[in-house]
């Protein structure tokens, strides 16, 4: 994969701390990367590096090959969508989105043609005349978006671009831009906390911690094989369950739990035998029998509470040593407390992480 | 109820309090007596006539619209500028430096005289248009100031951010974005600086020469002469350009906000 962005050992000190820490990433042309992490992990300041807004304690970055440390924010040609949409409240929609042309010294039939194409991929030809506090928020956050890309820039940056909006609307305008991205072959760093908006946009999703990225990959990669405990539990909802490893097998693990049960599951870093671990099971794939299944993994359990949530069945167990959380489909029977189930998983719905 | 009518009662007993001083004045302009007491004997505009004939109170206008401009200028360029670099997170003793521009403000204006004649007696400025509307402007920024650092804290910065990453150099994005946006603080701060300086007495006495009189200067030294009902005619002037200013800026400024 050849690199089109490049973080090379990027540190930032604010005073004497520390938010992002020598920090490696690299970005393909034409991907679409989400920056996931909490609040103050470094995630956002990474995003303001590569506009230009801030610069690195000590690192390069890299466009094209090239650094661009000494590049001012103007000349980096790059579109930024914030939150809170940031248009200029002096000017119509129109006025708005000609503003990058006319810095790029367009003439102004080219300008108003462009502009009139731009509006008209959000949908907004009619409100060109308006002014930005006369629309709503989606439409603020359309007119951002389309502000972002009319002058073709070479990456789209966009910080927590969607974080203001209603969740239907929210869920609508993620869709919107994964076709533009697709559409338009456009580069897009995205920021965001929110796991599900990663996972449904993004072709791979950084998982930032204190300033560090503590894994990189598909959507399906960090959901379904979380390499730290961290993403473990940021990414949708896990069964975090402690352990001794037995014996490691190729891909397997076997682990005891302290409860005594043995558990084979998959291993995606390296571990030692009599190394303690923990297993993440998400809730999901756990499945729920009366009497003793086929399932690889079958623990003895009891319901101790069962919640109807319309679009799954959320059942709280206890087993011994330690709670564990199964989500059943519509479909499932109902559990009432004190049932005694036995929850079964197959090896690779369960992964090792070192602790 | 009784709260009610009370909150009415002080208010309008506050009002009056605060302009009584100019509903005393004001009629006296339109006496036709020689001496500025009541009851009046007769309305005339024979002082307003006085005002525009006489000499030294033309030039007294004249001088006060030529310094009130130039310091209006100046103190607003000034202010803008420190107020723009007072913005700076970066710079050391942000406060210790924004309590330094207000400083006019609070310090005696006789203070301010003495060291402004000291300080334009050195440059050989006293008595010179230059050197009163350098002293009026002293007075003036810490206005502009005010005004536009108010303006300034009230526009997104993000909105500044978003205009450079779209391709605006800073002076591109002072232009099209800050200037625009913090243009009725920049208004407000314009017209008080001219309000300043048309009132300004004090400076005026130490640093002006016979030949730049101000309205507010004339005023006073007629004072002390004759009191003739010519100064209550400049004062109703006054009240009225001022509130025709104010005027022009209330208007100027509902214009920009409807542009939003």
């Amino acid at each position: 994969m050849a690199e089109f962005i490049r973080f090379d050992r990027i540190t930032k000190f604010y005073g004497s701390l520390c938010v992002v820490e020598n920090l490696e990433l690299d970005i393909a042309k034409g991907e679409f990367v989400s920056l996931l992490g909490p609040s103050g992990s470094g995630k956002t300041t990474l995003l303001m590096m590569l506009a230009g807004f801030e610069q690195p304690t000590s690192g390069d970055i890299l466009l094209d090959g090239t650094a661009i440390n000494a590049v001012p924010t103007h000349k980096r040609d790059m579109g930024v969508v914030f939150q809170n949409y940031a248009l200029f409240p002096h000017m119509s929609v129109g006025e708005n989105i000609a503003f990058p042309l006319q810095m790029r010294g367009m003439g102004r039939a080219e300008i108003a043609e462009r502009v009139a194409r731009a509006l008209d991929m959000v949908q907004l030809s009619a409100f060109a005349e308006r002014r930005p506090s006369q629309l709503s928020g989606g439409q603020q956050q359309r007119v951002a978006l389309s502000r972002a890309l009319v002058f073709e820039p070479r990456v789209v940056l966009m910080d927590e671009p969607l974080g203001a909006l209603d969740k239907q609307l929210r869920e609508q305008m993620q869709l919107d831009i994964r076709d533009l991205h697709r559409r338009l072959g456009l580069t897009i760093v995205f920021v965001t906390h929110d796991q599900s908006e990663a996972l449904t946009m993004s072709d791979r999703v950084a998982v930032f911690n204190k300033g560090k990225i503590e894994q990189i990959g598909t959507p399906r990669q960090v959901y379904d094989e979380p390499a730290t405990r961290f993403v473990a539990e940021f990414i949708g909802e896990t069964n975090l369950v402690e352990g001794v490893v037995e014996a490691v097998q190729g891909e397997e693990a076997s682990v005891r739990l302290t409860s005594g049960a043995h558990i084979v599951s998959a291993v995606s870093g390296t571990v030692a035998t009599g190394q303690t671990v923990y297993l993440s099971i998400r809730p999901e794939r756990v499945d729920l029998t009366e009497i003793r299944g086929g399932a690889r993994n079958c623990l003895e359990t009891e319901v101790t509470d069962s919640v109807y949530q319309g679009d799954h069945l959320r059942v709280q167990l206890h087993n011994a040593a330690h709670p564990l959380i199964a989500k059943l489909g519509r479909r499932s029977r109902e559990f009432p407390p004190g049932t005694k189930v036995f929850a079964g998983f197959s090896a690779s719905d369960c992964r090792v992480i070192a602790p | 109820m009784p709260m009610k009518l009370t909150k009415f009662a002080f208010a309008s007993l506050a009002i009056l309090f605060l302009v009584a001083p100019l509903i005393a004045i004001l009629p006296l302009a339109f006496t036709s007596s020689v001496i500025l007491t009541y009851p009046i004997p007769s309305w005339s505009l024979r002082w307003f006539e006085e005002l525009f004939t006489a000499d030294a109170w033309r030039r007294a206008i004249v001088n006060s619209l030529i310094i009130g401009s130039g310091t209006t200028l100046l103190a607003t360029v000034l202010g803008v500028a420190a107020s723009l670099g007072l913005r700076n997170r970066l710079i050391f003793f942000r406060g210790t430096m924004r309590t330094l521009f207000l400083l006019p403000m609070v310090v005696p204006a006789v203070v301010l005289g003495v060291g402004l004649q000291v300080l334009l007696a050195g440059f050989g400025l006293t008595n010179s248009y230059a050197g009163v509307i350098i002293a009026h402007t002293v007075v003036a920024v810490p206005f502009v100031v005010v005004s536009v650092t108010g303006a300034l804290a009230g526009i997104d910065e993000r909105v500044e951010l978003a205009a450079q990453s779209l391709g605006a150099s800073p002076t591109t994005v002072f232009r099209r974005v800050t200037l625009p946006l913090a243009m009725p603080g920049v208004l407000s701060g314009a017209v008080l600086a001219f309000a300043t300086s048309l009132d300004e007495v004090v400076l005026t006495l130490f640093v002006a020469g016979p030949n730049q009189r101000t309205l507010a200067r004339q005023m006073f030294s007629s004072l002390r002469e004759n009191i003739s009902p010519a100064i209550a005619a400049a004062a109703f002037l006054f009240i009225a350009m001022t509130l025709l200013i104010g005027l022009v800026v209330v208007l100027s400024r509902s214009f920009l906000a409807k542009r939003r």
